[in-house]
């Protein structure tokens, strides 16, 4: 049942605050999970997020790539654009 | 022996300031822009009204005819406070710094062919006091406007002022090789000549404003709203296609600007506008005034800039505002 579950998890930081916010805006089926000093997103199939809602929500451009810096693990397949990230698993 | 860590968490008791939890709530923390602009302004407890202006507290939300129940309402999407600011700009300028560096050392000035540098002094210049014009208008409404989250914008947008202004300057000096020359016919190009005069004219005007909310729809609204792409997306684009192409670089700041200023502008007008049906026949009514004066002012210097063609620019980039104005429902 649990075969195709999928996480990110985030530290807990200023810079990965848009992050944090725009996953749990776009997944609200996802489990979030706040654990010492990091952020854990945890979903069964697909998690994701696209660039326009984390720019949104940081008032500034933003690159996708700026994720990795504040991103601690994930697990599932990634797939990713300019526009948008995703991880899956089926 | 195995050692057993275990991660152990304490739980804060609260996650932000009673300040900011009135507004998000208590569960998440506050964003530093949120930290540094909700409710930071006195509301109350003033000990001495104004001596200049003994009717008014210090703080009066009734300098402005715009009536709001809530001045925090409006938020600046780009979430603009002390150091998000600061180092926003430190990137761009530093950016500047290496396209002033780079055309100095290599003498690009010299390939801009002379009726182009013509141009430039006759038009561009002189916008240097527009420029501080525009700084004394916006640190005015930050003086006298109501709620830090629009203070604080204008604070910023005044200080912009100054830095394109000495952009501007620093565009003359190139040209000349460090002579003044270009910048004191500039200084009496905006004070004598014909085609500056009404636009001196309506800037100078808004200097003398009471209503600080006025002063932000006509300087930050209209009259950049006109300015701005007439300037900076039609007439150095135009210069660049004639062989300036070194103008882009130089004003490379003012273009990016400009369309970031648009965002937290047409923000602060659509709240503002969607308040009340007052507020937005308010913001109607100054724009009937301001937009066709400005238009009128900006008549010359189009004809100046485009020759012939200059009317229909200045028809588009007016289009292009009233269409912006509508969206955010302020009708003209």
């Amino acid at each position: 049942m649990s075969d195709n579950k999928v996480f990110m998890i985030f530290q807990d930081t200023a810079d990965a605050r848009p992050f944090i916010e725009a996953l749990t805006q776009e997944n609200p089926a996802a489990n979030v999970v706040h654990q010492p000093g990091m952020v854990r997103f945890e979903a069964l199939g697909k998690l994701g997020i696209t660039r326009e809602v984390v720019e949104e929500l940081a008032g500034r451009e933003i690159d996708l790539q700026e994720m990795h810096l504040t991103l601690i693990s994930l697990s599932g397949n990634v797939d990713e654009d300019d526009d948008y990230f995703r991880i899956t698993r089926h | 022996m195995s050692l057993n860590i275990s991660a152990k968490e304490v739980k804060p008791l609260r996650v932000n300031y009673g300040y900011v939890a009135r507004r998000i709530g208590d569960e998440r923390p506050a964003s530093r822009y949120q930290e540094a602009i909700c409710d930071v302004q006195p509301t109350a407890n003033f000990h001495y009204p104004p001596t200049w202006e003994p009717e008014k507290q210090l703080y009066d939300p009734s300098r402005t005819a715009i009536v709001m129940q809530d001045w925090y309402a409006f938020n600046d999407p780009r979430q603009y406070y002390y150091s998000s600011y600061v180092s926003a700009r430190a990137r761009q300028q530093e950016s500047m710094e290496n396209n002033f560096a780079l055309i100095e050392k290599n003498r690009l000035t010299d390939s801009i062919p002379a009726a182009l540098q013509d141009q430039v002094r006759q038009l561009l210049i002189p916008l240097r006091h527009y420029e501080y014009g525009a700084n004394m208008n916006n640190q005015d409404i930050c003086h006298r406007g109501y709620g830090t989250a629009i203070t604080a914008a204008a604070s910023f947008n005044g200080f912009d002022r100054i830095g394109m202004a000495q952009y501007l300057s620093r565009i003359a000096l190139l040209l000349d090789e460090n002579e003044e020359t270009t910048l004191v016919a500039a200084r009496n190009a905006w004070l004598e000549s014909e085609v500056w005069q009404p636009l001196r004219h309506a800037m100078e005007d808004t200097f003398v404003l009471d209503d600080w909310f006025e002063i932000l729809l006509a300087q930050n609204v209209i009259m950049d709203g006109l300015i701005y792409p007439l300037i900076y997306e039609r007439f150095v684009p135009a210069l660049a296609a004639q062989g300036g192409n070194v103008l882009l670089m130089l004003t490379q700041f003012m273009d990016e600007w400009h369309k970031e200023n648009l965002r937290w502008t047409q923000q602060l007008l659509k709240v503002t506008a969607a308040e009340s049906d007052a507020n937005a026949r308010q913001l109607g009514e100054w724009s009937q005034h301001w937009l066709p004066r400005t238009e009128q002012a900006l008549q010359g210097l189009a004809q100046l800039a485009f020759s012939d063609n200059g009317a229909q620019q200045l028809a588009e980039v007016k289009t292009e505002l009233l269409a912006r104005l509508a969206k955010q429902g302020v009708k003209v």
